[in-house]
């Protein structure tokens, strides 16, 4: 089990997993995010590679409306 | 005559930017967008709310064929928040545009200018086509011009009062001096203020609130809209001297006198 902290609370993993997966485990649908990875911006195509350990930060954002 | 308002390279008619933030709910904001004219219009960039992912975001309601999207850093309070937020905001909306803004203060809600510029210098190095919110201050502007923003935005009064443009003399010299456009936001509460804005010739002005905020904000974006339109066509047409005494607009020459009554009867 590890412990991660996604757009500030904690989250509890089964294990380490990548950023595709943690947003599949999220039901979070990757085209309408950017998604950062302890402060890190991640590219769409780099989600594959990086893999989520225990005590990771991870920020999920979207846009809203704002002036 | 052609006028278009080019910003980056870009061309557009319309000289609103559009805010899309304090709308009762999407279907208003989109109709008011509609009536606006707009054709460029901000967004602010969130944490997702986690208990319920797939919302529709923003970028679901408008029609993005038509507008170009201009991410927003709104929210952070130094250089480094502003970096994050604009990176995310790039990643997320494909724009490399970003509407700068570094406010420490959420009471008075002005633009840091140190932090402002030092992001500035980062997020040109990085791409990004950069349009600083600024005080309205022609020494900060004239910096960040030269530092290769793409606009300089200084404040008309504070972000959301609807309190008109306290910083005449200082937007005025801004004009005056800058080759990139020079677009007046925040403060702009009705469609006069934005008017005087164009009027004193600045290239556009953003308005949310004076919209969002308004009864009828459809209505009332129509009414910011021609505002925007008649201020420009009044700068285009040049504005008369200012007197310090009247003079009559009809002939001197030629008035009709009784014999009684004349001036000196009283």
């Amino acid at each position: 089990m590890i412990d991660v902290t996604v757009n500030g609370k904690s989250i509890k993993l089964d294990s380490s997993m990548n950023l595709t997966d943690l947003l599949r485990f999220l039901n979070v649908d990757s085209q309408y995010v950017a998604v950062a990875h302890n402060g890190e911006v991640v590219q769409v195509l780099d989600l594959m590679c990086i893999v989520v350990n225990d005590g990771d930060e991870v920020e999920i954002v979207r846009p809203v409306g704002g002036g | 005559m052609a006028d278009f308002l080019e910003i980056a390279g870009k061309k557009f008619t319309s000289r609103l930017i559009a805010g899309t933030g304090k709308y009762q709910n999407m279907d208003m904001m989109v109709e008011a967008i509609k009536a606006s004219g707009a054709e460029i219009v901000t967004v602010a960039i969130r944490r997702l709310d986690l208990e319920n992912p797939n919302e529709k975001t923003i970028l679901d309601y408008l029609d993005w064929t038509k507008y170009s999207v201009l991410p927003n850093t709104a929210g952070c309070r130094t250089v480094e928040e502003a970096l994050f937020v604009a990176r995310l905001g790039r990643t997320v909306t494909k724009s490399n545009w970003v509407k700068l803004e570094v406010i420490p203060d959420p009471k008075y809600l002005f633009p840091d200018p140190v932090g402002t510029f030092m992001a500035a210098e980062q997020l040109l190095k990085e791409g990004f086509v950069v349009l600083p919110y600024i005080h309205a201050d022609p020494v900060l502007a004239s910096r960040l011009e030269k530092l290769g923003c793409s606009t300089v935005m200084p404040l008309g009064s504070a972000i959301g009062s609807g309190q008109g443009i306290h910083t005449e003399d200082e937007i005025r010299m801004i004009v005056e001096q800058s080759a990139v456009p020079v677009i007046v936001d925040a403060g702009l509460g009705v469609p006069s203020d934005a008017c005087q804005a164009l009027e004193m010739g600045a290239d556009a002005v953003l308005v949310n609130t004076g919209i969002a905020q308004s009864t009828d904000p459809v209505l009332m974006a129509t009414a910011f809209k021609e505002g925007v339109i008649a201020g420009r066509k009044a700068f285009i047409a040049g504005r008369m001297g200012k007197k310090s005494y009247a003079i009559s607009s009809s002939p001197d020459e030629g008035v009709p006198r009784t014999i009684h009554g004349s001036l000196d009867d009283y």
